[in-house]
Parts: C-alpha cells; structure tokens; sequence
C-alpha cells in the first residue's frame, strides 16, 4: 500500500507540472495587452483523477481484464446456417425503417451510412492489408469534387458521375500508392497525410477550377430512373417523382430516398468487398499484412498487392464521396480536413481492423452518439483520441475482431 | 550590390530562420526513429504545446516585473525545457511503452490518438483562436543602400540562430561523450543487445523522447518570440514539415535532420518569395514524395537492411 501511495503521489506531482501551464492558466487578451489568469479547478480535478487511478491501478486492470467484452455474434459454425435469414431480415428492416422514422432521424442514419461506406474502404487498406492510409480524406475529396465539377462542367449525371468518381479516386490512389508502396510501411502514414494536405490546398486555391474557399454549390440531387425528387422538374421536359406517381410532393420523400440509396451502396460495398477478401487477392493481402517476408517467398508480388488494396479502398472513397457531394448539394475544401481521415480511422480502430461488421457498427455509432450528446460536442475529438490510445492498450483487435477465415485439417 | 542579390539574401536569411525551427523539431523525429522506429506523431503537438508554455512564461515574468531581456529568455528556455520534457516523459509512458513489442500499426495509431488528443486538450483549455505576443526582442540590422531594397537581420532571427548551434552542440556532446549517450547509440544500434549488457533500454528511450521534447521546447519558446503569434493548430502542420526535413536528410541521422530542416526552410522561403505563398506547403510535401521516391535512405541516412 505505502509503495502504491508513493507511486499514485509521483504520478499526481507530475501531472500538477503538466495541468498547471496548459489546464490552469488562462490567457487574457484585451487590447493590446495579454494577461494571464489562474483557473485552479481544472488542475485539481486532473490531479485528483490521476491520484486516483494510480493507486487503484493494479484492482482496475484486474477488473477490466476479467470483463469479458460480449461477443454479439454467435460462434461461426452455428451462424452459417442463419446467416442468410439474418441478412434478409437486417436488409428490410434497414429499408422499411426510414418510412416509420422522423426526418431528421433519416437525415443522421444517411450521414451514418456514408462513414460506414469510408470505414469499409479504409478498412481493406488498414484492416486487411495493413497499410496505415492517413489521408483517406483526400479520395474522398477527389470523388466529390469529380462529381461536382463534371455536373457543373459538363452536365453528367448523378448515375455517370459514380463510377467515373471511384475511378478517378482509384486512380489518384494508384498514382501516389506507386512510388510510396515499395517503402516500408511508416512512410506510407507520413505521405499519405501530406498528400490529403496537398489535395485539400489545392482545392482550396485553384480558384478558376474549383471556386477556392467558397466551394462549389447547387450540385444536382440524384434521380430515380430520370424522376426528379423536386416540388418542380429542373430539367427541360423533366418529370419529378411524385408528378409521375400522381402522389403529393413531400419533402421527406427526397430524405427518404437518398436514405434508401445510401442502403444500396453500402449493400452495394460490402457485397464487393466480400467477394474481393475471398479471391487470391484478398487472401494476399491478408498474408501480406501477417507476414510481408514470408509471403514474398511465397511469390507474391508485394508492391502489385498493396497497391490493389491501396486503389480498391481509394475507389471505395471516391465513390462515398460522390454521394455525399449528392447529399449535401453543396462541398467546399472544409468538409475534407485532416479531422475526417482521423475520425475514419478511429472508426476502423474501434470496430476492429478487418472485421467488417465491427466497423458498420462502429461507424453508425461514432456518428449517431455525437448527435444524441450535442452538449459534449466540444470533447467529441478529445474523446476520439484518448479511445483511439486506450483502445491501442487494451484492445488492439478492436471490440468487435474479425474472425479469421481458417480450415483445420481433419485429424 | 544589384537588388535581386540583396532580395536573395534576404530569402537565404528568412529560409535558415525557419529552417533552424524545422531542424529542432526534426531531431526529435529522427532520434526516436533511429531508436525504436517509429514515427512519434504527437511531436509536433508536443512543440505546440511548448510554444504556449513559452508564451505563458514569458507573460507571467512580465507580470512579475521581470524585465531583463537576457534573464527572461533564459528563465522562459528552462521552465519551458522542463514542462516540455515532462510531457515528451508522460506520452511516451502513457501511450508508448505499454506497446513495446506489439505489431508496428498498433503504436502508430496509438501516437496518431495522442496527437489528436493534445491538439484538442490545449484547444479546449486555452481556445481555438490566435494568441499574440507582444514582441519581447525588436529590431535588428540593417544592409544595403538606403535607396533600395534593404536586407533586414532581426536580433531575433540571431538568437534563433544562435540557439539552434548551441542546442546541437550540447545534443552531439551528449551523444558522443556521456555514458548515456554511449547507451543511447547503442541502443538504436541493436536494442535487444542493448538490452542483454545490461542497458535498461526502456530508460533510454524515454530519455530519447525527452531529447526530443526538450529541443522542441527550444523550438516551441522561439518560434512563440519570432512570429509572436500562435494557436493549438500549429503543431500538425510543422510536425509533417519537420518529419520532411527528418526524412530528407536521412531517417535516423542527426546531422541529417539538421540539414534537411534547413534545405526545407530554404526551398520553402524561396517558394513564398518567387512563386506564391499559398502553394508553400505542397511544395514542402511534394519534395516529401519527390525524396522517397528517389532517393528513399535520404542525403545522409543508411540504406535500411531488411531482417528476417
């Protein structure tokens, strides 16, 4: 006990020398004067807290590693029989609830979907090749914007506009993946920041393309074979929705269906993704990530491996960018800051790196949770970071970890 | 002297200013990579956060009624070094030292969340807007005619000078003549041997990452007292550039990440002065990508031997 209560002193000394500069003094400036103020609340608190939970160390770890974190699904062999029943009913339940639902409810659940459709991206280059993609964003951006700019420049369509914007993702994805892919892994994390960095700068100062700081606006919703979801036809001899079913018009009609076709790409993603991690490709990158020297001498090439996984999970950007282009009528280079990619990877971290019904379920809840606690908006990073560290101590698989794909040999 | 010589000057002048900056922090960077590999992203949040403290000192001294320009700055540099050194510590106990051995992803996303968590403590505690500075050390030389252009050397741009030679004096020193420098060597040598004569290796690498700390302390007061101007966002940004600058010169190699910073700090004043200003940091990142692709080990660094 009295070795316990000298180590909980030392730690809570030395976060008093860390709280007080930053936590306990406050910077006034008025006018041309700067002061400085004491806040000593904040310092006690922290250093209570840290008193605390040093001495308790040793009873709290104990505690945590008895927990056993539930694992929602059944074991594999007996789910496999259930598998498709359960798919059915998750898949009509996600498209009959948005009819029940409130508007605003529907709005979230899209927003929701569009993290899911990154989280699964990011997840085969982070999950299943293992390849840290820090500027995820950046393809992402260069699928919104392909989309806004080839509607604005060219009038394509919403249904044109998506492959051309997972290819052009894809693309951009192959081109810096190139020359990065051949080094060792860390580098990757560094350039792939600097190049989400470049492509936001970019945007942000090549005003006669892409309108600089003040984004491009008035981007065209996407149509149902041709119907509009408009109170009036935007297009010369266009017909809207609710003219063509005789309905009324109803705003919640165009949530509702961009709702519904945010469910069918996802649908869409996973179902690719699934087929992808089941082919020799996706085996490699797995065996890649495990092992890089072992699978080489198994002949795998691994600058072609990574780069697949690296194009594949750009493209997969590039295509949830289009949408949310679509979505929010209206992009500037603000919606793809370093905070977006941070909070995609957070998402992959959390749900467990290559477990795909971890990252759904972390991404619906890293996106409705910040909607439901609006008044802790402000700690919503803060609170992103130190998971990100606690998870990485505790947890690295993830709190849902992917099982791996394995055959044992009959003995 | 023809003016554009003069205009150059002043770019050589401004470009190792800012490069003397970027090679402090780069030090950081490169010495913790040499040592266990990995790139400690919460460094350029360790910086910005001793920036704050450095201008926090230096306002209280002035409350204080200190105002001996020489004893202020040093009483700023040592309460600055120390706190600094205090967070590189805790960082590398709280989030890095649980990992030890784990797969190379796993401290990396760990650094990745301490980063993002120091840049939102610091902007929660003290806000997300600029604080100022009134400047503690003004004017400066004068060269040139007093018709033309006039190439301007600030008092400040000396110290910053001054400091970044003498804190890379007393780094070589350290690592080339303490017994805990010799560890140190050892230790990015080959850390399991280290670790078998008997080094306890997880003290050098928290007094790695402490180095480190403590230089972008340095960094963090000087920077505070240059542009006076300085907010909880200014640590992401100079943490790529200074890792630029470690890569360039070699990953691993001390004198490298000196030289990188200030071929960095040069090219990128240059940029500014004849190109634009806005294009400044894709410059900076795509001589990042140029490097690697063409020269991956750097100016100064050794070509890395992969191991089974």
């Amino acid at each position: 006990m009295a070795t316990r209560l000298k180590e909980a002193g030392i730690a809570a000394a030395l976060m008093l020398v860390l709280a007080v500069p930053i936590l306990g003094i406050n910077i006034v400036i008025d006018g041309p004067s700067t002061h400085l103020e004491g806040e000593p609340l904040p310092v006690v608190i922290a250093v209570f807290a840290v008193f605390l939970v040093r001495l308790f160390h040793g009873p709290i770890a104990m505690a945590l590693g008895r927990v056993k974190v539930p694992t929602l699904l059944p074991t594999p062999e007996r789910m496999e029989s259930y598998r498709p029943a359960i798919l059915t009913v998750l898949i009509a339940v996600a498209l009959i609830w948005p009819f029940t639902a409130s508007r605003g409810a529907v709005d979230i659940a899209t927003l929701a979907l569009i993290y899911v459709m990154l989280g699964l991206g990011l997840n085969i280059v982070v999950g299943f090749a293992g390849l840290l993609d820090l500027g995820y964003v950046a393809f992402y951006a260069v699928g919104a914007y392909s989309y806004a700019l080839l509607t604005e420049y060219f009038g394509l369509s919403f249904w044109t506009c998506l492959p051309i914007s997972a290819a052009m993702a894809g693309l951009f994805g192959c081109v810096l993946g190139f020359p990065v892919l051949r080094l060792r892994g860390d580098y990757l994390a560094i350039v792939t920041l600097g190049f989400g960095e470049i492509i936001r700068l970019v945007l942000n100062n090549w005003d006669s393309l892409t309108n600089g700081p003040n984004g491009i606006g008035d981007i065209p919703k996407p149509t149902l074979f041709g119907l509009e979801f408009s109170r009036q036809p935007e297009m010369e001899g266009g017909t809207t929705f609710h003219e063509f079913f005789g309905l009324d018009y109803s705003g919640g009609d165009k949530v509702v269906f961009l709702y519904l076709l945010a469910t069918v790409l996802v649908i869409f993603t996973l179902y690719i993704i699934n087929r992808l991690i089941r082919m020799p490709v996706g085996r490699a990158w797995e065996a890649l990530r495990e092992d890089e020297i072992a699978a080489r001498s198994l002949g795998l090439n691994p600058t072609t491996i990574k780069l697949s996984a690296f194009t594949i999970g750009a493209s997969f950007a590039g295509f949830a960018g289009c949408f949310f282009a679509a979505r929010q009528g209206f992009i500037d280079p603000k919606s793809f800051e370093f905070i977006e990619s941070a909070i995609v990877l957070a998402i992959v971290v959390l749900g467990g790196m290559g477990s795909q019904v971890g990252v759904i379920l972390a991404a619906i809840a890293l996106t409705v949770l910040p909607e439901v606690a609006r008044q802790f908006e402000d700690y919503r990073m803060l609170i992103f970071g130190l998971v990100m560290v606690l998870m990485m101590i505790w947890r690295p698989q993830g709190l849902l970890p992917a099982r791996r794909l394995r055959q044992e040999l009959p003995t | 002297m023809p003016d554009e010589f003069l205009h150059f000057s002043q770019q050589v002048i401004n470009g190792l200013t800012l490069g003397s900056i970027y090679a402090l922090i780069a030090i950081g960077y490169t010495m913790v990579y040499g040592i266990i590999g990995m790139i400690n992203f919460a460094h350029g949040e360790i910086y910005m956060i001793s920036a704050y403290v450095g201008l926090i000192m230096v306002t209280l001294l002035g409350m204080l009624g200190v105002h001996m320009i020489p004893i202020v700055l040093l009483l700023t540099l040592a309460a600055t070094i120390l706190i600094t050194s205090a967070y590189g510590w805790t960082v590398e106990r709280v989030a890095y030292r649980p990992l030890r051995g784990s797969p190379r992803l796993v401290p990396l996303i760990s650094a990745i969340g301490m980063s993002i968590f120091l840049q939102n403590y610091v902007q929660l505690s003290q806000g997300a807007r600029n604080v100022a500075l009134q400047p503690l050390i003004s004017g400066g030389w004068r060269f040139g005619d007093s018709a033309g252009f006039q190439v301007y050397l600030s008092y400040m741009q000396v110290i910053i000078g001054v400091a970044t030679v003498v804190a890379m004096v007393v780094l070589t020193l350290f690592i080339s003549r303490s017994r805990m420098g010799r560890a140190c060597r050892a230790c990015s040598e080959d850390r399991p041997m280290a670790n078998l004569l008997g080094i306890d290796t997880d003290r050098v690498i928290a007094l790695t990452l402490v180095n480190g700390a403590a230089l972008a302390a340095v960094a963090g007061v000087l920077v505070s007292l240059y542009y006076g101007l300085i907010n909880p966002f200014l640590g992401f940004i100079a943490g790529i550039k200074a890792f630029t600058a470690a890569v360039l010169g070699g990953i691993g190699s001390i004198p490298g990440a000196v030289l990188g910073g200030l071929i960095l700090g040069i090219t990128e004043s240059f940029t500014s002065a004849y190109l634009s200003t806005e294009y400044k940091d894709v410059v900076a990142f795509g001589l990042l990508v140029l490097i690697l692709l063409f020269r991956p080990t750097g100016l100064l660094g050794k070509p890395d031997v992969e191991k089974v």
